[in-house]
């Protein structure tokens, strides 16, 4: 009885936080859903207005999805292979790796303001770095993040660049992996690809899992990029679902739509978190 | 550690391997070269490859000339990149000391006092570290406004004292893996859990605490979101929100806008390599652990 009492005491400020600035915004926000509210005056009831103007007759809702699906569709696979390409490779036992390591690793701790800033120079069609390069090959670049199909591709190749973050993580399972696996794999005449295929990508499944999850997670939640960078644009190009959803709600102060667009997205995320959790049953190995 | 045979490259396979790794560190690395050089340059550098003709970039290009230290003190300047920074240490100081001291006082009760509810509770709590912000986002911002707490720095900072999840298990991982010959031995002394905790258990967690601070102060430090939806007066912005903001009414201004953001990464990056070693394992245990 005096233990539980005590345990309660040590984890009263989670528990307090926790329903102060998780539990009952969750709550509320599903209520709010159902309200017209723009914070200055008190919400008003609409039913299921929202949800239908959502649905029915809000084209840029639609658009957000798409361009969300397609980063995600381009980003998470692009970044696992990447991640996984450049971990196997940063894994070899050569001299002088750990520079490697570092150099792969510094772009995903560039805080993102900056990077954005960055990638807004280097991407610049006439004077950016990039461009620059290209025409030493007599090549016209595109006008990156000025285009409508280049803008979602420019955001999909920087977040390629920040991908040593994830590497880190396949590395560290990639160490993980018994060197007696291989060895063995060795005596019966395994070729380097057998032992890629049927050792070290099998027992890098459960690190590629998480990835994916956390991948699909932050990605439905990406904001900081495209609001520095490209602030939607062109033509709603990069109008990802995220932003949308802040202009929605502190642009116009439409804060009951914005808060029916967070729980789709809850919905969404949960959904394909589901089916990716459900699938891990066939691809996913535990143990040895 | 793994020295077997079975990872033994051949000569040619050395060579193929530095060659890949070379190429592929150009682009990893040259994003952050260009903005170092492009700071160090003049207006007048930056500006020609784009005029009529157009030059390509090449690798002379890199280089400044001539060098324009002037960029830096002007960037200062303009920004005001001091008040930022101090708004900016301030938070980071603020928030990882209370991310810490709560984040350890909870992971205790979790990892060290068996009570009822402790097992589900704890699934809760990681549980919302998958939660997207945009669900509670709205009415949290509702709550801070209602608290008249918008346009300070509590709806940044508060937040912070009561406990960060991630952080909660990472600290609750390590707790657990203390022997608990410790803490018996202190209660044999008549020690309650409170004395325990902080005589004890606290002073054996600097490592782990170590990797949350680090944590927490690259999070204030890089936070954008909470500043853009909280803080209105500039003389409160920080560096994360003041830079983007410079950029927005300052179109044009790159020598000075890579030179601030030069300064802004720096800190990040020589913090990095002081704390090589603690960052790796952070991030490798998130993995890891699942």
């Amino acid at each position: 009885m005096k233990k539980n009492l005590v345990g309660y005491a040590f984890i009263a400020p989670w528990l307090i936080g926790f329903c102060l600035f998780t539990a009952f915004p969750f709550l509320a926000s599903i209520y709010l859903s159902f309200t017209r509210y723009n914070v200055v005056s008190p919400p008003s009831w609409v039913g299921t207005a929202n949800y239908r103007m959502l649905f029915t007759a809000d084209p840029l809702f639609w658009k957000a999805l798409q361009v969300t699906l397609y980063y995600a569709l381009m980003a998470i696979p692009l970044g696992i292979v990447a991640g996984v390409a450049l971990a196997l490779l940063l894994n070899l036992e050569v001299k002088g790796m750990s520079v490697f390591r570092t150099i792969f690793f510094l772009p995903s701790i560039v805080p993102s303001v900056a990077s954005s800033v960055v990638f807004i120079w280097i991407l610049n069609p006439q004077t950016g770095l990039i461009n620059g390069l290209l025409r030493n090959f007599g090549i016209l670049g595109p006008a990156w993040l000025q285009d409508t199909a280049w803008a979602p591709r420019s955001l999909v190749m920087m977040s390629l660049w920040g991908v040593g973050g994830s590497m880190v993580i396949y590395l560290a399972g990639l160490k993980e992996i018994p060197t007696h696996l291989y060895e063995a794999a060795m005596i019966d005449g395994a070729t380097a690809f057998h032992r890629m295929r049927h050792i070290t990508l099998p027992m890098l499944t459960p690190v590629i899992f998480f990835n994916l999850v956390m991948g699909i997670i932050g990605t439905f939640q990406f904001f900081t990029e495209a609001y520095i960078m490209t602030q939607g644009g062109p033509e709603d190009s990069t109008l990802f679902y995220a932003l949308y959803l802040f202009q929605r709600a502190w642009r116009y102060l439409d804060m009951g739509y914005a808060s029916a667009m967070a729980w789709i997205l809850f919905f969404v995320i949960m959904t394909v978190t589901g089916v990716v959790y459900r699938s891990q049953k066939r691809w996913v190995h535990y143990g040895e | 550690m793994r020295s077997s045979i079975v990872f033994r490259l051949s000569l040619p396979q050395k060579a193929l391997a530095y060659c890949a790794l070379l190429l592929l560190s150009v682009p990893a690395i040259l994003p952050l070269l260009w903005m170092i050089s492009t700071s160090l340059k003049s207006d007048t550098q930056i500006f020609a490859q784009g005029s009529a003709g157009t030059p390509p970039i090449t690798l002379k290009n890199l280089l400044p000339h001539p060098f324009v230290w002037q960029n830096y003190p002007n960037a200062l300047k303009a920004i005001p990149f001091l008040t930022y920074l101090q708004n900016t240490i301030l938070l980071c100081m603020v928030t990882v000391i209370g991310a810490c001291l709560s984040s350890a006082v909870v992971a205790y009760g979790f990892a060290r006092i068996p009570f009822k509810g402790s097992k589900a509770l704890f699934m809760v709590m990681i549980s919302t570290m998958a939660l997207p912000t945009q669900v509670t986002m709205i009415p949290v911002f509702a709550l801070f406004r209602w608290l008249g707490w918008y346009g300070t720095y509590l709806p940044l900072t508060i937040p912070a004292y009561f406990g960060v999840p991630f952080y909660i298990f990472l600290l609750t991982q390590f707790y657990k893996s203390l022997p608990t010959e410790l803490s018996e031995a202190a209660r044999m002394d008549g020690a309650n859990e409170w004395a325990i905790f902080s005589r004890v258990i606290l002073p054996l967690s600097k490592s782990a605490l170590a990797t949350c601070a680090l944590f927490q102060f690259m999070g204030t430090w890089n936070d954008f979101f909470g500043p853009l939806l909280y803080i209105n007066d500039p003389s409160r912005y920080t560096l994360a929100y003041g830079l983007q903001q410079f950029l927005s009414t300052h179109d044009g201004e790159w020598t000075q806008l890579m030179a601030a953001a030069t300064l802004f990464t720096l800190p990040i990056v020589l913090l990095f390599f002081f704390a090589q070693r603690t960052f790796i394992q952070g991030i490798a245990t998130t993995g890891g652990k699942n």
